[in-house]
């Protein structure tokens, strides 16, 4: 199946589920669809790339498998694991007359397998979203394993065969770069780095996702996290912590962006102590003339 | 140029602009494309981005390469009528007089003040045209300068204006500053795409990508490294020190299990019958060194210093203690300047002050500074100390005191010098890095990726 007509048609689908996707994303979502190969999206943290597996499977109508990772993740939580409990039954329960040849058929055989989300995701039929999530965090080894399933879409379980993908997901990796992924991954996959977005389309996305949100208010905030990414902060604000901003200020209904205001929710989106001094020290005088 | 021979020449182009790229992603490229068509400039840009750059590091040189095969538009970038043109051509000396530049100015002024990409992208283009001619060698061939238009127009000169306008005064708001000086970023860079893009027209795109091209920020040079790289690289420490700490601390993790722990072993087999199922093992003693950086600071070297220094306590969870001290010819103590909460950009202004500090004649003299060093700090160096040299052993024809640094070296467990400059040049002019190399070994380190790679091996 084609999963969108053209480059024009993942963006106007994603926009329909809310997702406001600039050129780059919408032609590389597009063509990970058409080239039937894995999406590797990086960018800094909250500026929607899991967002935009979620949006993407809201899109095409297709089911989201998410495979999240961490430090320690191995084949058994990633692609399957055997049943040992139910298989210990069944040789209990084993008629004694019944060889071991044929037991040993018997309890290596799909009713034992348990389908971890790699394998899940080959092996649907319906069309199918793979989410790896934070890829960058798990171990070296784990993208050993990752690779088949990436190129080939395929996982190989030596008591059973080689399992093939019926219907090719549409897989989307995300990274926030703290390892840099080996050279295979990288080739296997199209790449697509989202970064902070231009304050047009920041203020689309703001009034999108805060219902009931002032026009000229949601201008203010994105005028003000504009500038303080122009700051060298620790870790600039990203869309999230711009929308985060949006629905606190609604929630405090505060009409405007004024001094006190600035310095009374700045927490919500400067997560450092050095970053707030420094904000406060660099735009006080801005908030003052405003 | 068919648009296979373009694909195949820019892939050529890329891979000698330094990218990676592999033969299957320029097949994947190629696939891309021919499903996409070529409507639309920025959905090309984006296919290729998509197959062909792996890494974001990578994008500014990926983008000056297409902007050369794929330029947005042919010779001067604007329409003209035959008639109006020709007369218009036979006035271009009156077009950048000093009366046109002024007035050019004015608008640019404008641009920047409203912030509006898209008028001084023209505006780029109009300044090249008219301020940036210069003759080339060959007859009748025509060339461009980014200096010349720099030279004459100068926008980081006018950001105190567009302030004025904005605000009525100049130095009221740095943030504001800060937004309007990237602005003149913007246009000089602007400029300088749209000089390569001509000069790419007139000598074919291989010969500029070849020529102009910037590495990427992580193999940039540090002594070569311009005001807006510097930020650039500044930005660039932090991530790195994240990636560099939590590949230490994973290999670390895998090398946990210490010596057999004879005793718990057996105590824990009783439970088994005597078998030791499950053996025990002691903690692995984390052995951090000490780590003391000596540091010149003088002039060229002390980006590189300072980049070094940052990275070094960006890690310092990874030593057991650190400390730092900054030379000229006079040696004092900096690490009580790096605090844990601290902003790169202030504690790096600090450095620079401290500077002074280290300054007694104010000409670099390594001999002299490695000698106040064993008199002034010799409670710094024991057995368990790594030292770190950064310099570039330009001495001023001093006496190097090899003797003194020999000393220095024999107290602690391993020393080793960083050296910011390419091997060839070593020991050219008043370099001494061949003697200072028979004492300590000498490393070459020049960008952030050797910088990475030699921190890792430390820790």
């Amino acid at each position: 199946m084609t999963w969108f007509a053209s480059a024009q048609d993942a963006r106007d689908r994603l926009a329909d589920v809310g997702y406001l996707a600039d050129t780059a994303t919408a032609t590389t979502s597009y063509l990970a669809g058409a080239l039937e190969k894995p999406l590797l999206v990086e960018g800094p943290a909250g500026v929607g790339k899991t967002e935009l597996a979620k949006a993407l499977a809201r899109a095409t109508g297709a089911e989201l498998v998410r495979l999240q990772c961490y430090e320690g993740l191995d084949e058994a939580r990633a692609l399957y694991e055997w049943n040992y409990k139910k298989q210990l039954l069944r040789i209990q329960a084993s008629p004694d007359d019944q060889a071991w040849e044929e037991t040993h058929d018997d309890i290596f055989t799909d009713e034992f397998l348990l389908s971890r989300p790699l394998l899940t995701a080959i092996r649907r039929e319906e069309p199918t979203v793979l989410l790896i999530d934070e890829v960058d965090k798990t171990d070296i080894e784990v993208e050993g394993l990752l690779l088949e399933v990436l190129s080939d879409f395929q996982v190989t379980i030596p008591e059973l065969g080689t399992v093939t993908a019926v219907r090719r997901p549409l897989v989307v990796l995300t990274s926030n770069v703290t390892r840099e992924l080996s050279e295979a991954v990288r080739r296997r996959c199209l790449y697509l780095h989202i970064g902070y977005p231009e304050a047009d389309r920041e203020h689309a996305i703001v009034t999108s996702q805060v219902p009931g949100i002032e026009d000229a208010l949601a201008r203010e905030v994105v005028d003000t996290v504009v500038r303080l990414r122009a700051l060298e902060l620790k870790k600039a604000p990203s869309i999230a912590e711009s929308v985060d901003w949006a629905r606190t200020l609604v929630a405090l209904e505060t009409g405007k962006l004024d001094e006190d205001r600035i310095r009374e929710t700045l927490g919500v989106v400067l997560k450092h102590g050095s970053d707030i001094e420094k904000a406060v020290r660099e735009l006080r005088l801005a908030a003052r003339r405003a | 140029m068919s648009m296979l021979d373009r694909h195949v020449a820019f892939v050529e182009a890329l891979r000698s602009a330094g990218l990676p790229v592999s033969l299957s992603e320029g097949l994947d490229a190629a696939r891309a494309i021919s499903t996409l068509g070529l409507g639309d400039r920025e959905a090309l840009r984006a296919a290729y981005a998509a197959t062909l750059v792996k890494r974001q590091p990578h994008r500014p040189g990926f983008d000056q390469v297409f902007d050369l095969y794929f330029p947005r538009l042919v010779g001067e970038g604007v329409q003209h009528d035959e008639g109006p043109a020709a007369a218009d051509r036979s006035t271009a000396g009156a077009l950048d007089g000093p009366a046109e530049l002024a007035e050019f100015r004015d608008q640019l002024t404008e641009a920047m003040a409203v912030g509006d990409p898209e008028a001084l992208d023209v505006m780029a283009r109009e300044a090249v045209q008219r301020f940036g001619q210069i003759r080339g060698r060959g007859q009748g061939e025509q060339r461009w300068s980014s200096y010349n238009v720099m030279n004459r127009v100068d926008p980081q000169g006018l950001v105190d204006r567009v302030l004025q306008g904005l605000l009525g005064q100049t130095d009221e708001d740095p943030a504001l500053r800060r937004l309007v000086e990237a602005q003149a970023r913007a246009f000089e860079q602007l400029v300088e795409g749209e000089v390569r893009r001509r000069a790419a027209e007139v000598r074919g795109p291989e010969h500029v990508a070849r020529n102009t091209v910037r590495r990427s920020v992580e193999q940039l040079d540090f002594t070569s490294a311009r005001k807006s790289d510097l930020e650039a690289l500044r930005r660039e420490i932090a991530p790195l020190a994240r990636r560099l700490a939590s590949r230490l601390q994973r290999s670390k993790a895998s090398r946990r299990r210490g010596p057999l722990d004879f005793r718990r072993t057996v105590r824990a087999s009783l439970s088994s019958g005597g078998v030791p199922l499950e053996t025990h093992h002691r903690p692995r003693r984390p052995g951090r060194p000490d780590l003391v950086v000596l540091c010149d600071v003088s002039g060229s070297v002390a980006n590189f210093a300072s980049f070094t220094l940052m990275l070094v306590f960006a890690l310092r969870e990874q030593f057991s203690r650190v400390r730092a001290f900054t030379f000229v010819d006079d040696v004092h103590e900096v690490t009580d300047r790096f605090d844990v909460g601290g902003d790169p950009a202030d504690v790096l202004a600090g450095l620079a002050a401290s500077a002074a500090h280290a300054t007694l004649w104010g000409r670099t003299n390594y001999g002299r500074a490695f000698s106040r060093f064993l008199e002034e700090h010799p409670d710094a160096l024991t057995p368990k100390t790594d030292l770190l040299v950064l310099g570039d052993a330009r001495s001023n024809y001093a006496d190097p005191q090899l003797e003194v640094l020999r000393e220095i070296v024999d107290r602690t467990r391993h020393a080793w010098w960083l050296n910011p400059e390419h091997p060839r040049h070593w020991d050219t002019g008043d370099s001494s890095a061949g003697a200072y190399g028979s004492v300590v070994p000498m490393v070459e380190c020049r960008n952030l990726v050797q910088l990475g790679e030699f921190v890792r091996d430390l820790a």
